[in-house]
């Protein structure tokens, strides 16, 4: 081994703790990173491949085909601003039975002799694409769950006509349930009824103003009124990538965090790692190392431990990525999602040049040190900087350990500064951490509506063909399980909520309505703007379903696909994730005439105060047997894999962020305790005891800790109040102030003291090695 | 009959692998005498102030200082005992450059628990009686090597110790700073103070001390009082 090398050995071997602190430093960025740069990639990749390779439409338009002409339609292929168009289509929205089943969801069957090509060209997953009538190809995504050679059957239309399956699709723009060839559609309308479809690709559709602008333009020479609804690609878009764009905002959080803690970490590593090495740098110099061989030899002692830690980083990343991948999968119907290579090669040389480029900077002051000089180090009377700060301490009505640890830092004001700057980033991530737990918590809470302290759920309804088993049992009357439930001794406040499918023009696929008997106001719903309510006729609908539709509050929409249409009016915004947001909620009486029968109905209940709730649910549960219907304390399920992810990532993350800030902390603390050997040798020569000794050493990173974590706290808060909307955002939900203003005073207090909790952890360790520390090797130390 | 300060009975101290560094030493010191403990580099002379300073510990033997029984203490004990029994004055002074004169005199007593004004008033004393009260301000760096001294000693003597003990205090001094601090431990020893003094210096054990432990390869070769210590400086001479 050549001399350079054994001085690197030595140096890496010797100096384990700053090795261990660059190690770990480097590991947690490359994890985050790879995690953080893997996300960014898939949340993308999948949707944007699949719609360049099927040509997606832009835009689909619906048109009312009782105000329109097929060759009106044709001609707006020639608008400004249109590349290509395919269309008109005949579409119709039927409501299926399928074999051996119950009716199932309302369904957009589109009218269409091929795939396509230029437009919207369905990928055939399955089977073939129908050549004459009675056949039907569904979409991949449908409720029906499609099986080749399933017969479906509309028994609400004339003729009752069955269709036979024989493909399984996939239009990328989500564009139809179902198609059928043309000659089928009329079959599939009812008189009156029926649309048409225009498939439309843009010149430029990069924002939603393009889009929207095209949308304009070929309507623009139709008559007013004939467009019912339109659907852009960015909105298919976003929902197709909700689940990994939530993460986004969040990765990009903690993987800055990671960096940004790496550098402040590894640089100060490095650089007291010279520091404390200027005697050493003049032996070195000394013996012959030229000013080259010597910032060579210390950026090799800082890449070193950085190599390893981002080999186990791009390990950590990708196990990390292994459960967060795998939603994406299901999210795309693959099985190939993976950390891209290239991620893992863009963060090694990011994070490995960063590593080299800091450590470089601080060698290079090695380098140049004159030989002399270095060596003179130590033997020099120090600077003599703080001794303010000590006489100050040395006044306060303090033990003389604590007072000579409170003046410490100020001796060396930037080792204090960096080891302050790791714990401020250690408490922004533990205040971001508890944030986001608890927004996702208020989340939850809203999705799940969970304010009943006592629930009997709905009925599962019908999905797909029924097979093979026992005979269902009728569904239970809603109106005999509410008198029952009102009959109860111990029923405080109580409310029902029946769901039923229906349609919206401009979207493709069914929506849930819920309708209300008796006031639900209290059951959970976090209204993000507008009111809840109050009579029939009225409606709430979430965030993505406005976007969705192009509504704002105070707009009608209509409910299709029931035995009549409804209309209701938007009075309030209210945050549910569920369904993509694709519900309204408005009061049961609202649904009386277009659906009579409300038999998907769940009762919320709240006991009256001093009730048990588990006895009251047992109780309750014997009246409702005969019924078929059991209540259960406590309310719906507020559990899912995204959260348990998240929480489970922030955790992780959390607990490597803290691990690095208080490795810094140790790092700072060993090197000051190493420095100041003798010093505090001729303090035990003089009487202090060993818990004296710790008492000195955590005091000395007591100040550090406290303002770090007094600064950490609103720093995190704010980082929160910055994520968290950022995060709704990208899965188009505009969030209420219970789940941004997550922080109370009470919970604020213990976090700003969590700084002085990871100063005390790190320096821990030092201050034992001090108070061990034998007095008679400290005296002699030089 | 007065209980001795040090009494060391059959102590012996290995290092590792190493020859002893003291073999089966025992020494008496009684209250008020000046012992000076010579001998060259590795000999043990260290060693057996650490011994007795209770920063070590023997393999085998007792050590008994002023009653206690250091070689018995835990760290906790030694750290309770240096700081009630004994003052520690060094070679290279090991003041804390970041303190004043005042603050690193006051350090003990303040470790020991001394309210801040009572510690203050007998630093002041000591800063007088040993002529360096002009500097309690100032802050080490600025002193001379005699005055450093001075201000180490007033360190070691400020909760009032049964025994002081030195470390080759003239070592980093001067000609005439080293006979300055020589007439400082000869005058604290007319006053009664115990004081042990480890150097190879024999000018020094003979200027301020009345007994003379000579110590090689960590066996006792000689115990002497000063009326031999003279003589054998004649001899020394002659031979030369």
């Amino acid at each position: 081994m050549s001399a350079l090398g054994k001085v690197v050995r030595a140096g890496v071997t010797r100096r384990r703790v700053q090795t261990l602190v660059i190690g770990l430093a480097t590991m947690m960025a490359v994890a985050a990173s790879v995690l953080g740069g893997s996300l960014l990639v898939v949340s993308g990749a999948p949707f944007d491949d699949a719609f360049a390779r099927q040509h997606g439409a832009h835009l689909s338009v619906q048109f009312d085909a009782g105000k329109v002409r097929a060759g009106q339609l044709a001609k707006s292929e020639d608008a400004e601003g249109v590349s290509s168009a395919a269309g008109p289509f005949r579409t119709a929205t039927i409501t299926p039975r399928s074999d051996g089943a119950g009716p199932g969801w309302p369904m957009t069957v589109v009218g269409r002799g091929d795939p396509g090509r230029d437009v919207d060209e369905v990928a055939l997953l399955d089977g073939r694409w129908p050549s004459h009538s009675g056949e039907i190809v569904l979409s991949a995504d449908s409720s029906l769950l499609p099986t080749m050679g399933m017969k479906i059957a509309f028994p609400d239309l004339s003729g009752r006509p069955t269709l036979t399956v024989v493909g399984v699709a996939r239009s990328v723009t989500h564009t139809a349930d179902a198609w059928v060839v043309p000659s089928q559609m009329p079959a599939l309308t009812a008189p009156g009824s029926g649309g048409y479809q225009m498939l439309y690709r843009f010149t430029d559709a990069g924002t939603a103003a393009q889009v929207t602008a095209g949308g304009k333009a070929v309507t623009k020479s139709l008559p007013p009124g004939t467009a019912v609804g339109e659907q852009s690609w960015l909105t298919v878009k976003k929902t197709a990538e909700r689940d990994t764009a939530v993460y986004v905002p969040y990765l990009l959080a903690f993987g800055a965090l990671g960096l940004i803690m790496s550098v402040l970490v590894v640089g100060n590593v490095v650089a007291s790692a010279v520091g404390s090495g200027t005697r050493r740098i003049g032996v070195l110099k000394a013996v012959g190392f030229t000013p080259p061989q010597v910032v060579r030899a210390y950026v090799d002692q800082a890449l070193i431990p950085a190599a390893a830690g981002t080999v186990l980083g791009v390990l950590a990343g990708h196990l990390l990525a292994v459960p967060v991948l795998a939603e994406t999968e299901e999210v795309y119907g693959t099985s190939s999602l993976g950390v891209a290579p290239w991620v893992d090669l863009a963060v090694i040389a990011a994070v490995l040049g960063l590593v080299a480029a800091t450590a470089l900077a601080s060698a290079w002051r090695a380098g140049r040190l004159r030989t002399a000089d270095a060596l003179a180090v130590g033997r020099t009377a120090s600077a003599g900087r703080g001794r303010w700060a000590a006489r100050l301490a040395g006044r306060l009505p303090l033990p003389q350990p604590v007072a000579l640890g409170l003046a410490r830092p100020f001796t060396r004001p930037a080792r204090a500064l960096a080891m302050g700057t790791a714990i401020l980033f250690g408490t922004v991530a533990v205040t971001f951490t508890v944030g986001m737990g608890a927004s996702l918590g208020q989340v939850m809470k809203a999705k799940a509506h969970d304010a009943a302290d006592v629930v009997v759920p709905a009925p599962l309804p019908d999905f797909g063909p029924g097979g093979p088993g026992p005979k269902k049992q009728p569904k239970a009357d809603p109106v005999a399980v509410a008198t029952a439930i009102e009959a109860a001794a111990g029923t405080g406040r109580y409310y029902s909520a029946a769901t039923v499918r229906a349609t919206v023009p401009g979207l493709t696929g069914t929506i849930d309505v819920i309708g209300f008997t008796g006031d639900a106001s209290w059951g959970g719903y976090s209204m993000v703007s507008g009111r809840w309510i109050d009579r029939p006729g009225e409606a709430v609908v979430p965030s993505p379903f406005l976007a969705a539709t192009g509504t704002r509050i105070g707009d009608t929409v209509t409910l299709n696909g029931l035995a009549e249409p409804v209309t209701v009016r938007i009075v309030g915004e209210v945050l549910d994730p569920r369904n993509d947001g694709r519900q309204v909620f408005t009061d049961a009486s609202t649904l009386t005439a277009a659906h009579p029968d409300l038999r998907e109905t769940s009762h919320h209940i709240a006991v009256s105060s001093g009730t048990d709730v588990t006895g009251y649910a047992d109780t309750l549960n014997k009246d409702l047997a005969p019924l078929g219907v059991t209540a259960r304390a406590g309310g719906l399920d507020a559990g899912g894999d995204m959260v348990v992810t998240l929480n489970a990532l922030s955790a992780i993350l959390t607990l490597m962020l803290v691990a690095v800030a208080a490795l810094g902390v140790l790092n700072g603390v060993l090197l000051d305790t190493r420095e100041r050997v003798r010093e505090i040798g001729v303090q035990k020569a003089l009487g202090m005891t060993p818990r004296q000794t710790v008492a000195m050493v955590l005091t000395s990173v007591v100040v550090t800790g406290l303002v770090a974590g007094a600064l950490g706290v609103p720093l995190g808060v704010a980082l929160h109040g910055w994520v968290v909307p950022a995060m709704g955002d990208s899965v188009g939900l505009r969030l209420p102030g219970s789940v941004i203003t997550v922080y109370h005073g009470a919970e604020l207090l213990p976090l700003a003291l969590g700084g002085l909790l990871i100063a005390t952890l790190g320096a821990l360790l030092p201050a034992g090695w001090a108070a061990a520390a034998r007095t008679a090797t400290a005296l002699r130390t030089e | 009959m007065t209980m001795p300060v040090i009494e060391l009975s059959e102590v012996s101290r290995r290092y590792d692998d190493g020859p002893p560094a003291l073999h089966e030493a025992s020494l008496t010191v009684q209250p008020g005498e000046a012992v000076a403990i010579l001998g060259p580099s590795g000999s043990g002379k260290s060693t057996l102030l650490n011994l007795v300073a209770g920063l070590d510990r023997p393999d085998t033997g007792t050590v008994t200082v002023d009653g206690v029984r250091v070689d018995r203490l835990g760290e906790a004990g030694s750290a309770l005992y240096r700081r009630s029994k004994i003052g520690m004055v060094f070679q290279f002074f090991n003041l804390l450059d970041d303190l004043t004169v005042t603050d690193n005199v006051v350090l003990p007593a303040r470790l020991a628990g001394t309210a801040r004004g009572e510690a203050d008033r007998r630093a002041a004393e000591l800063l007088e009686l040993l002529g360096i009260d002009r500097h309690a301000r100032a802050y080490p760096g600025r002193l001379s090597g005699g005055e450093r001294q001075r201000v180490a000693v007033a360190r070691a003597l400020m909760n009032r110790p049964a025994l002081l003990l030195a470390d080759e205090p003239t070592g980093a001094l001067d000609t005439a700073a080293g006979q300055d601090v020589s007439r400082l431990l000869t005058g604290l020893n007319a006053e009664g103070q115990t004081i042990v003094v480890v150097t190879h210096d024999l000018a020094l054990a003979r200027s301020c001390t009345n007994r003379t432990v000579r110590i090689a390869d960590g066996r006792i070769t000689e115990d002497v009082r000063s009326q031999d210590v003279r003589s054998q400086a004649v001899a020394s001479q002659a031979v030369r």
